[in-house]
């Protein structure tokens, strides 16, 4: 299993399948994880972002497929790998009864890190993640943006080269996402590998390297720039008034991937299999009694979530933040 | 080696500091530690009360003589018994019990004094059967020692004293407040640590928890070691109160004494998070402690002895660590036993003790599957 390890990989996992009873959660997944990278699994809720994660750090036992995570076998392997991961769970899982510090000093013990170099390290971490002034204040008593900072503090107070964030900013507001994710950055400058998982286009986005996830399987991954770039659709916005019914026209052509109303626009998706879209467009619209001026209709460039909808079909939720 | 015990210990230090912290700031757990065996004590001290007093009965004194007289007045000294009437036959007797007047009548023949030459019985107690405490009680008075009224029968009087050695007023207090360490620890040490485990679990705590190096053995010695403790202040709670309030007195070596509801706790502990690895929800934590609560207050011994029941019942009563610290814990307040004298119950809750943790670290998968 750990014949074909490439030092180039962080994570290396082939066939990755996990069953629940009748449920598949996650199905023949192939993923390579580059080291020094953040990369990002980009996916609606329930699509196996989570299990797949868990298999990953040995929590869960795959049903099929081989893993190996910085040269270990996994979940065979685990044990050796807890010393060198961090991971924070899409729950809060620090101990709301307990103060900041404590929480980082209970850690810093489970981790076997001595007296004064973890006395050190929480300092520095209190001090990075600004949490100092609230070292004393019970972890339940925290906003949503502090604990995510604790979480985030604990996860990396054994100083790992991986760490596993799932859904690490569910309940922060953008501007302690747009904090957390500079956090990131310093940490990966560092050589720590990161996996993320976000259903936010805008933190996608961010991430070097994205595996866009639809119901257990990954659909596409790449580069954010190399997937907008290679979208397989036209991407069409059209200036008109009455955009539901036009939208509902539209969308039961074969050609139309999507279409998704932004204010008084209509953002549409046509096939590349249609060589003008522009006309394709105009003359569908006249075809439903909705003429439009060709100066209103015009061919814009693919963002992120138009990636993921041709990708998978569908629009995810949480969607208003894309670029 | 010398490094991994290293941190082991730290790992196990960092678990019992946490949950020592936790328990502090649970303002209503920590005042439970102590309030429970405080109210407990007082109600099962006071309202199990399984010594008889003031009985109703009549007197037939049929021998109308100075001998008669004197021994009831030696019944009535016992207070078992108020004698309320006094009756000519056994007939009026039988029929005042059948009324339920009185509960039983004492029946002292015309030849009394003869009876007592020929050391024959003196007398016939008349009792109503239906209440088995009451009969209890009358049987009791049947070895009532005469030998003050009657100083040269003395051929009783040895196996009459050793009856009576360790409680000889009889109190229940004295049987029910050493028993009552063994119920509440086995209520209070069994349901804080099956919900220790389950509760990290509910609050999320738990996943986080098991992607660390920790080990499942580890987290199970830490988790019980400030219960260890509290364990210990309780059985200082009830022993101490029950000095005081009840007079039971405390015979053994505080140091035997100590060292076996040490064993008593460990063992209960450890059946705790054997049923924190099964239940899924504390609620479900706390039916199981339940489950294991009720057979230890009533197989246990604590209110019936262990002789009076079926076998089946004695099985399941030896089974449960309760009733091996019932008798340690009797035999070492009442009796001042040593733990060598009780050596079997000792092996017994250390096995258990030691077996549990195996089964209990077994069973915590540090999986999620």
């Amino acid at each position: 299993m750990t014949s074909s390890v490439d030092p180039q990989w962080v994570i290396q996992a082939h066939g990755l399948t996990k069953k629940f009873g009748d449920f598949t959660a996650v199905e023949q997944l192939d993923l390579l994880v580059p080291k020094g990278n953040i990369y990002g699994f980009l996916g609606p809720n329930g699509c196996g972002k989570s299990t797949t994660i868990r298999m990953l750090t040995g929590l869960l036992t795959p049903t099929e497929g081989t893993i190996n995570v910085m040269g270990l076998a996994i979940p065979k392997q685990a044990e050796a790998l807890r010393h060198n991961i961090g991971y924070m769970t899409q729950k809060f899982s620090l101990y709301d009864d307990l103060t900041v510090t404590e929480n980082l000093q209970f850690i810093g013990r489970i981790y076997g890190i001595d007296n004064s170099t973890c006395k050190k390290r929480i300092d520095q971490l209190q001090s990075t993640y600004k949490l100092s002034q609230y070292q004393h204040q019970l972890a339940g008593t925290l906003s949503g943006g502090q604990r995510q900072r604790l979480a985030l503090a604990c996860a990396c107070l054994n100083q790992p080269k991986l760490l596993f964030l799932d859904e690490p900013t569910s309940a922060v507001d953008p501007q302690n996402r747009r904090d957390f994710w500079e956090q990131l950055f310093d940490l990966s400058e560092q050589g720590t590998s990161i996996l993320v998982t976000t259903h936010y286009m805008d933190e996608a986005e961010r991430c070097h390297k994205i595996a866009i996830m639809e119901k257990g399987r990954i659909r596409a991954d790449d580069t954010p720039k190399a997937l907008m770039d290679n979208i397989n659709a036209h991407v069409v916005e059209i200036n008109t008034t009455d955009l539901r019914p036009l939208k509902q026209a539209l969308i039961s052509h074969i050609e139309v991937t999507s279409a998704a109303q932004l204010g008084h626009r209509l953002r549409v998706l046509v096939s590349k299999q249609v060589a003008d879209p522009i006309s394709w467009l105009l003359h569908q619209c006249q075809q439903h009694n909705h003429p439009v001026n060709l100066q209103d209709i015009h061919l814009v460039s693919a963002n992120l979530e138009d990636v993921f909808v041709s990708h998978t079909g569908q629009r995810v939720p949480a969607s208003h933040e894309a670029t | 080696m010398l490094n991994s015990i290293r941190h082991s210990y730290m790992r196990i230090h960092a678990i019992t500091a946490k949950e020592i912290k936790q328990l502090m700031r649970d303002r209503i757990t920590f005042a439970m530690v102590i309030m429970i065996p405080l109210i407990q004590l007082l109600l099962f001290g006071y309202a199990i009360n399984t010594d008889v007093r003031a009985i109703p009965v009549a007197i037939v004194d049929q021998s109308d003589s100075a001998v008669g007289r004197w021994i009831v007045e030696a019944v009535k000294v016992t207070q078992v018994v108020e004698v309320t009437s006094y009756l000519t036959t056994a007939e009026q007797a039988q029929a005042a019990i059948r009324r339920g007047d009185i509960k039983a009548a004492l029946i002292l023949p015309p030849t009394l004094n003869e009876k007592i030459a020929r050391n024959e019985p003196i007398g016939q107690w008349i009792v109503d059967g239906s209440d088995t405490m009451i009969a209890g009680a009358i049987k009791q008075l049947r070895n009532l020692s005469l030998n003050d009224i009657v100083p040269e029968q003395t051929s009783n009087q040895s196996r009459f004293e050793v009856s009576l050695f360790y409680n000889p007023e009889q109190r229940s207090a004295v049987n029910i407040v050493p028993g009552l360490i063994a119920v509440i620890l086995t209520m209070t040490m069994v349901l804080f640590t099956s919900s220790a485990i389950v509760r990290e679990r509910e609050r999320g705590n738990l996943e986080l928890l098991i992607t660390t190096p920790i080990k499942p053995i580890e987290l199970m010695i830490g988790k019980i070691l400030p219960y260890i403790v509290i364990g210990l202040v309780q059985m200082t709670i009830i022993l101490g109160l029950g000095n005081i309030i009840f007079a039971v007195p405390i015979n053994g070596a505080i140091s035997h004494l100590l060292l076996g509801t040490l064993l008593f706790i460990t063992a209960s502990l450890t059946l705790g998070l054997i049923i924190s690895t099964i239940a899924k929800t504390q609620l479900q934590a706390m039916q199981m402690t339940i489950f294991v609560l009720l057979p230890t207050i009533l197989l246990s011994g604590f209110i019936t002895p262990l002789e009076a029941m079926p076998t089946a019942a004695k099985w399941i009563a030896e089974a449960l660590p309760g009733t091996h610290f019932m008798r340690v814990i009797r035999a070492i307040v009442l009796k001042g036993a040593t733990l060598g004298e009780l050596i079997n119950d000792v092996l017994w809750l250390v096995g258990f003790t030691v077996i549990g943790l195996w089964i209990a670290a077994m069973r915590f998968s540090k999986r999620l599957d």
